[in-house]
């Protein structure tokens, strides 16, 4: 015998509320109306990001809540030196019986900027998930063929130690340049990208830590923790290290990303990684470092790389303030060049530890510089004098 | 994935926080908090390498469900009543989530432990993912549902109505101010602790109930991020515990973050679910109930008390208050009831209240009926623009409330407001913990003691004030909440789509001008001031004025 009890359910209508299924003003109008895109058609990318972060110059009519106990609140455009045109206009004063509205989109030139990448959530798991199965993969073949018993004692210390001690570089910079800079720019757009950035250089940074402890796993007298005393004690990496930290002292988000993205990425990360590690590698005996090394190279040349370019140039072709900026970059190569170079020779040790040489330090250097050089270029700005040094 | 346990793998990464040799990073935000430094490990235990695969599989899952939603018809079955006040929630919930994310750097000085600061990062990222998975959600809303009005104006709308200014709290509140007082105390051990429980669970629940099974799918999967947050919060908490001269700002914040938290956040998530369901079983749960359970219990009993032995001074006192406005004084159905009066001051579609929900609103509160039930059948009655105006201009026996200065609710337990004089003008506030949070605690002093990094109230907090002495029609112009024929509002008073039955702006010509309860409070001298304050208190419940005074 079977007893049922009435399930309590919530019961289900049938209300015909469907797109289509009546017309009345605004029936068709589905598209978000607040911004204009940047191209004929508005982007999921857009649709997802634009706007998010309010702006008191566009519909922020009660203005921001909060502040600091400065009573600043939100992002005041202030905490860089660049500029976008139209910024210098006032913030729309509201007061009693002054009605609510701001300027018409975009109000001002920042909020021109598009990440090229166009990542939100969905594209951004997708692409990391991928690079770390791929990651994986590699590791996982080339420990099961054996391929590290290939690799000669000198390359096995070059890489606990050299391949090893980038880690760091990644870590640092990935949490305390762009994850904090992603409280600091004036739009969603520019955060977003800069928060997408800081985890493509901390998930680099773990992978080069968890490809280091595979490493111990498979190589007799693979030293783990090397890593760690050169970063802190060899001579040859202090230059580099005094630079990251320096780069983390910026107060200007726009100078942290310019200096990190544009000078010190060209200049030590790809002369380091493309021109060292990726050239020596092969020599010695090893396939494996590269695909792992490879990653974040692909992740920097191809994507970091490419949102950086993309808003600075939008500045250095500012139809208001281009000058201001490019005079305001100019003294930030002033700086950060000298910085970077010196760190860079403070590097050339580490090209005569591997048995099999790679190129030479100076032609390496010469093509970095070349590279920079481009990038400057291609954002309308002269080649620093310092950059022969 | 790889042979390395977890366990391993995340022993290994711990190796990757370096201290500064040659210069230290830039400090930015400052608390009056401190820390001694002290070992400690990274609450979080999340590598990468299984992180980011585990999300992919989560968007899987909610892309897939959306993907079947549309395809099996879903929104042949949603109630207009629900997805009408989504308009409102997705457009709020989207800013709080991102600033979140731009509210984990204030941690990484203010902390001084590396080992916390990996948890921070990957906390950041999974905002910037609820963030734009909402934004989503809700361009799938306004693709697929019948009214798309609203949802495609929604973050020009959120940042101009009053009611998205309330809810901007529950973020700006993160970003600003002392940084332990934000991205701690307020962010993560009440706002994230206590309330997404109720934002990502009970309101997923009701949703599904009122034929939405994407709201829940997406939002189970934000919830499944939330635990980890929580640990972030309390790693950070139990630091600033060990430090005695802590335990008074620690104090001080909580019933701050508490007290805000109630008022906002039950404000718009019980208007939800008690008025924006078309659910009227008798065995589901009201709001009430949903409370007692997942932050009464579960929050303040479970989580908070236990924290009690280790010094943290609980606001036990705001807890009570806070179930006594929402058991005894009404607080979600004054709300509710605010904000249909104000219907055309928004953005959706309000839906009246009919006999079954009456029904139920009177098993579940009784005496519901006798506060409320005429009003709402005014409301009804008044919906349609039959010759009569919005009920606001009507004689419903509402007296319109005047603004509360902190959080921005109007002071609608008429009882309950209070007011002070700050740089000569009166402000008004709903109840003294909000008079409190303006006058003592975000002050650059507290208790005596200089608290140089606590942050400020700013803004135009009270909506009315911006279109004092304005014709309704150029205020409704001027927000944009206009349909594509240049005359219809996008808000409604119900739900009926066809447009001869729909407000225009011409309705709204004839009517009187908006005047700001602040403003006229201003113009008035001390007595005149005193005998109104002593008239409002007299006021409620369901906005009655008071009643003549006997003789
Ligand atoms: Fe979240
Ligand atoms: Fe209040």
């Amino acid at each position: 015998m079977t007893s049922t009890t009435e399930r309590s359910v919530p019961k289900m209508d049938f209300t015909n509320a469907e797109a289509g299924s009546r017309t009345f003003p605004d029936s068709t109008a589905r598209n978000y109306n607040y911004f204009v895109p940047a191209k004929r058609k508005q982007s999921h990318y857009e649709d997802v990001t634009v706007e998010v972060q309010p702006d008191p110059r566009h519909y922020l009519a009660q203005g921001w809540l909060y502040g600091f106990a400065d009573g600043r609140g939100g992002y005041p455009l202030e905490w860089t030196a660049l500029k976008a045109w139209g910024q210098d206009r006032p913030v729309p004063e509201r007061y009693p019986g002054s009605g609510g509205k701001g300027y018409d989109w975009p109000a001002h030139g920042w909020h021109e900027f598009r990440d090229p990448n166009e990542e939100w959530e969905l594209t951004f798991f997708r692409y990391n998930s991928n690079v770390e199965r791929q990651v994986n993969a590699n590791i996982d073949t080339a420990r099961e063929t054996k391929a590290f018993e290939q690799w000669n004692p000198n390359w096995v210390a070059f890489v606990e130690q050299h391949v090893g001690a980038w880690m760091h570089v990644e870590q640092g910079l990935g949490l305390y340049v762009f994850a904090n800079a992603n409280r600091r720019a004036p739009t969603n757009m520019h955060n977003n990208a800069i928060a997408v950035n800081s985890m493509h250089r901390i998930r680099f940074a773990q992978d080069l830590a968890l490809y280091n402890l595979t490493l111990s796993e498979e190589i007799e007298g693979f030293d783990g923790s090397a890593h760690v005393k050169t970063w802190n004690e060899d001579p040859a990496w202090q230059g580099v290290r005094r630079v990251s930290e320096q780069l983390t002292g910026i107060d200007d988000w726009a100078e942290a990303m310019f200096a990190t993205n544009i000078v010190f990425e060209p200049l030590i990360g790809e002369l380091f990684r493309s021109q060292l590690v990726q050239q020596a590698a092969p020599g010695n005996g090893d396939f494996v470092t590269p695909t792992v090394v490879g990653a974040g190279e692909f992740d920097f040349a191809t994507r970091d790389l490419r949102w950086t370019t993309a808003m600075f140039d939008l500045l250095t072709r500012d139809r208001e303030f281009a000058d201001h900026n490019k005079a305001q970059i100019a003294q930030w190569l002033s700086v950060w060049v000298p910085r970077c170079l010196s760190a860079a020779r403070e590097l050339q040790p580490l090209w005569s530890q591997p048995d099999l040489r790679p190129p030479r330090f100076e032609d390496g250097l010469d093509r970095v510089k070349n590279r920079f050089e481009g990038i400057l270029a291609g954002l309308d700005i002269p080649t620093p004098k310092e950059i022969s040094q | 994935m790889s042979r390395q346990s977890v366990a391993k793998a995340h022993q290994k990464i711990q190796e990757l926080a370096w201290e500064p040799l040659y210069h230290d990073p830039v400090s930015q935000y400052g608390t009056d908090y401190t820390f001694s430094k002290a070992q400690k490990k990274d609450p979080l235990k999340q590598v990468l390498r299984s992180y980011f695969p585990m999300q992919e599989e989560k968007d899987h899952r909610v892309y897939g469900a959306a993907d079947g939603a549309i395809r099996g018809n879903m929104f042949r079955q949603v109630q207009e009543r629900w997805l009408e006040w989504q308009k409102l929630f997705l457009s709020i919930i989207p800013l709080p989530e991102i600033s979140a994310a731009r509210a984990m750097p204030l941690l990484f000085r203010t902390v001084p432990n590396p080992e916390l600061h990996n948890g921070q990062a990957i906390q950041m990222i999974d905002e910037v993912r609820h963030s734009t998975i909402q934004q989503n959600l809700k361009r799938l809303y306004m693709n697929n549902y019948v009214d798309p009005a609203g949802f495609n104006s929604s973050l020009r709308n959120f940042q101009n109505d009053y009611c998205g200014t309330i809810g901007r709290q529950f973020a700006e509140g993160f970003i600003t101010g002392d940084a332990i007082t934000a991205a701690s105390i307020y962010l993560t051990i009440v706002a994230e602790t206590a309330f997404t429980n109720t934002l990502f669970v009970a309101m997923p629940a009701e949703a599904a109930a009122n034929g939405d099974y994407l709201l829940p799918t997406v939002f189970h999967s934000v919830q499944s991020d939330e635990s980890r947050h929580i640990s972030n919060g309390y790693a950070t908490l139990l630091m600033a515990l060990a430090d005695e001269g802590n335990h008074a700002l620690l104090e001080r914040d909580l019933r701050y973050a508490w007290w805000n938290n109630h008022r906002v956040v039950d404000a718009a998530i019980g208007t939800f679910i008690e008025y924006g369901t078309k659910d009227r079983r008798k065995d589901r749960e009201s709001y009430a109930e949903m409370w007692r359970r997942w932050i009464y219990d579960d929050y303040y009993r479970s989580y908070l008390v236990p924290l009690e032995k280790y010094g943290l001074v609980i606001p036990h006192d705001l807890i009570e208050e806070s179930w006594n406005q929402i058991w005894n004084k009404g607080y979600v159905h004054e709300v509710a009831q605010f904000f249909c009066t104000g219907w055309l001051a928004n953005y959706w579609r309000m839906d009246p209240m009919t006999d079954t929900d009456f029904e139920w609103f009177e098993y579940k509160y009784p005496g519901w009926y006798d506060k409320y039930g005429a009003w709402w059948e005014n409301y009804a009655r008044l919906s349609m623009p039959h010759g009569n105006k919005p009920i606001v201009f009507e004689d419903v026996d509402y007296q319109y409330p005047n603004r509360c200065w902190t959080c921005m609710v109007p002071c609608l337990v008429r009882e309950d407001m209070v007011m002070a004089e700050i740089d000569g003008v009166t402000r008004t506030y709903c109840h003294e913990a909000c008079r409190w949070t303006d006058v003592e605690a975000f002050r650059p002093t507290y208790m005596g003691r200089e608290t140089p990094s606590m942050g400020r109230l700013t803004g135009n907090r009270e909506w009315e004030t911006l279109y004092h002495g304005w014709n309704w029609a150029d205020v409704v112009s001027d927000m944009g909440y206009v349909r594509d024929d240049g005359k219809t509002l996008v808000a409604q008073p119900h739900l009926d789509l066809d447009p001869t039955k729909m407000w225009t702006l011409d309705h709204l010509r004839s009517c009187p001008p908006l005047l700001s309860p602040n403003v006229l409070l201003n113009e008035m001298s001390t007595d005149e001031k005193q005998a109104f304050h002593a008239n409002y208190v007299r006021g409620g419940p369901a906005g009655r004025p008071a009643p003549a005074e006997a003789v």
